[in-house]
């Protein structure tokens, strides 16, 4: 089972009432293997990767996670969801408890670990994110960057498998962009399952293992970064990644 | 010449006295001194009289001699001892809180010095009046180990609050029925006056809450049976004066009763100002739930947490903290509408005072009555709006 994929997705549809948002997506992701998902505002990334950890729910198709498949069944999702970690371009910090209630809840509550072991762990991830000095501050007090690298200390803390970003550098300034990335790519390359959507270029030639071009709810293309860059085979692709990377 | 930021210096600050302030505030044109004056000299008007009334005219013995039925109604004087050890709990704990979490609360002795200061400006009897310097000593020792020892003590403080409803009720209902026991029971017919209003605010406050938080939540329930059960009630109790609910509390709730139950008089008008209050409560929780951002959801949903944890950890919390002025409002309301149990033949402090009010030699002297009585509603009243800014400001360290 270990060598099989860990995210399988078969033929998944999604419908908003008659919006067709995602018209029959197929994927498999190995373990430890990077993927960036990229293509035009309102094709579906966001709503796909929210599959994935069913924030959203897909009404064709099957998507297997780590063996376990989404389903009704409220105890596979919290399963699948203690497992797979998502960091949201909104952050979502929980305003009204310190960084290091933040981080530690999850682990206390739902892995049931003692305060003092969750506490270490958490203190360990923020110096990880390189913020331990932060640890007692309320969210509002931070910058934008440390919050999204809270948020990201938050995930870690659960001990996913699989990490999803949703855009987590589009909220950004643009001098705070690299010290998330940074922290990503060090989550990358410490073998990390993620799925990542973002249009950080940077980031997708220097760590991803395969890109997913997205468009009105497909996946017109996929490829590794040279494949994509450098020969895209899709008239779509081409002059999406001209309109990005023009600047 | 371009100076160097170091040299530049923030603008001298206006030294503010009062006859600056006065100037700025009060006198800045012809037409703010003219309203200022207008307004001074109304005020003037308004106060002189009353207090002339208030020193000159008013007859104050009837408050005088009807000070202890106004307090606690027909409680039975040698039982009184019980009430006053329930009060200096209550104070005692009040000491400790303000010293723990009233950071720098300068009126806090103040506070706790008014029984002492009440016991020598009014002309009480012996009895109260050393039960009363007993408070303000009580309450001072509190706040005093409180300012000591304010991380060791906030654990039973907290949980000197959570039983101190169980011992109010302990003490002033008692124990047995036996005459030799310490604590016989004191019938609640026998309870009135401000004992009566109070227990049945606190009472009302405490068990509201929770009821209200659970239809607010049912109110938004996926189960569509909960969510009908819990629009029908509010829409219905909302619907409807306290009035009415009071009466049929009083008329109807033996009936769902079984044979041969009966249900104190005071229990009945508890219950209906629980539910009364509770759908209220609940509209206004959810209010404070509809504030939450979906965000809030979807990152704990994220983490693993279920459904009950994201509500009672991330949502809750947040929604509570955002909705306090609105609830503190909705009980100060609450309290001065424990009034209405009047009506229904209770004798809290407006009962009492119609009582007061229909003996012979007191004819007549509504004025003085209702005055005593609305101060006192108006003290309590500015002591939960008092303690509820505290609170808010307390809370809102952090808050986006
Ligand atoms: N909750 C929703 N209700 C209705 N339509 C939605 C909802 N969420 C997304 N959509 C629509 O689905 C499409 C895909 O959205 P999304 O996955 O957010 O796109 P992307 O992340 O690629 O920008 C968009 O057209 C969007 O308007
Ligand atoms: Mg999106």
């Amino acid at each position: 089972m270990s060598d099989g994929p860990i995210i399988k997705v078969e033929d998944v549809h999604k419908w908003y009432g008659n919006f067709h948002a995602l018209k029959g997506i197929n994927v498999e992701v190995k373990r430890r293997e990077v993927i960036v998902i990229f293509g035009p505002s309102g094709s579906g990334k966001s709503t796909f990767i929210r599959t994935l950890n069913r924030l959203e729910e897909h009404q064709r198709g099957r998507i297997f996670v780590d063996g376990i498949e989404l389903s009704h069944d409220v105890r596979n999702i919290e399963q699948i969801r203690s497992e797979t970690g998502m960091v949201f371009q909104q952050f979502n910090l929980f305003p009204h408890l310190t960084v290091m209630q933040n981080i530690v809840l999850a682990p206390i509550q739902v892995r049931k670990w003692t305060k003092q072991k969750a506490e270490e762990t958490a203190m360990q991830l923020l110096e990880r994110v390189g913020i331990p000095e932060q640890a007692y501050k309320y969210p509002g007090q931070l910058s934008g960057g440390q919050q999204q690298r809270v948020a990201i200390a938050r995930s870690l803390a659960m001990q996913p498998k699989i990490m999803l970003f949703d855009e987590p550098t589009s909220a950004l300034d643009p001098e705070m962009i690299k010290e998330v990335l940074d922290v990503m790519v060090e989550l990358a390359k410490s073998g990390m399952t993620i799925l990542a959507v973002t249009h950080e270029m940077g980031f997708a030639r220097a760590v991803a293992d395969r890109m997913l071009f997205f468009d009105k709810g497909e996946i017109v293309e996929q490829g590794t970064p040279e494949q994509i860059f450098n020969a895209p085979k899709e008239d779509r692709t081409k002059l999406f990644l001209s309109q990005i990377l023009r600047h | 010449m371009t100076k160097t930021a170091e040299h530049i210096l923030p603008p001298v600050l206006e030294r503010s006295n009062l006859l600056g302030w006065m100037r700025r505030n009060l006198f800045g044109s012809w037409t703010d001194a003219l309203l200022t004056l207008i307004g001074v000299w109304i005020v003037y008007w308004a106060a002189s009289g009353l207090l002339r009334w208030a020193l000159y005219t008013a007859e104050w013995k009837v408050i005088v001699v009807n000070a202890r039925l106004l307090m606690i109604g027909q409680y039975p004087i040698e039982q009184v001892g019980r009430l006053w050890i329930w009060l200096g709990f209550l104070i005692f704990l009040l000491g400790n809180s303000l010293a723990i979490w009233g950071r720098g609360s300068r009126i806090a002795p103040a506070l706790l010095a008014l029984p002492a200061a009440m016991a020598f400006i009014f002309p009480f009897g012996a009895d109260p009046r050393k039960w009363l310097i007993a408070m303000t000593v009580i309450g001072l020792i509190g706040w005093g180990l409180g300012r000591v020892k304010p991380e060791a003590l906030k654990r039973s403080v907290i949980a000197g609050w959570v039983i101190s409803l169980p011992i109010i009720i302990l003490l002033t209902y008692g124990l047995s029925k036996s005459e030799a026991s310490i604590v016989p029971i004191v019938r609640t017919n026998l309870w009135g006056g401000l004992l009566l209003t109070f227990l049945l605010t606190v009472v009302g406050i405490l068990f509201s809450f929770p009821i209200g938080v659970l239809l607010a939540l049912g109110r938004r329930s996926e189960l569509p049976a909960v969510r009908w059960f819990s629009v029908g009630y509010i829409e219905l109790v909302r619907g409807v004066p306290l009035i009415t609910i009071l009466f049929m509390a009083q008329l109807m709730l033996p009936l769902f009763l079984p044979e041969g139950w009966t249900v104190d008089r005071v229990v009945r008008a508890m219950v209906g100002i629980t539910l009364f209050s509770a759908a209220y409560l609940a509209e206004n929780v959810r209010g404070g739930l509809q504030a939450i951002p979906k965000g809030q959801f979807e990152a704990a949903a994220a983490l693993g947490l279920s459904g009950a944890q994201t509500m009672i950890f991330i949502i809750l919390p947040q929604a509570l903290r955002l909705v306090i002025p609105i609830l503190v409002g909705q009980f100060i309301a609450l309290y001065k509408d424990t009034s209405l149990v009047a009506i229904v033949g209770l004798l809290d402090l407006v009962g009492i005072a119609r009582t007061v009010l229909a003996q012979p030699e007191f004819l007549g002297l509504q004025r003085e009555v209702y005055v005593f009585i609305s101060l006192i509603f108006w003290t309590l009243s500015y002591g939960m709006s008092y303690v509820s800014q505290r609170l808010e400001e307390r809370l809102g360290v952090g808050i986006r």
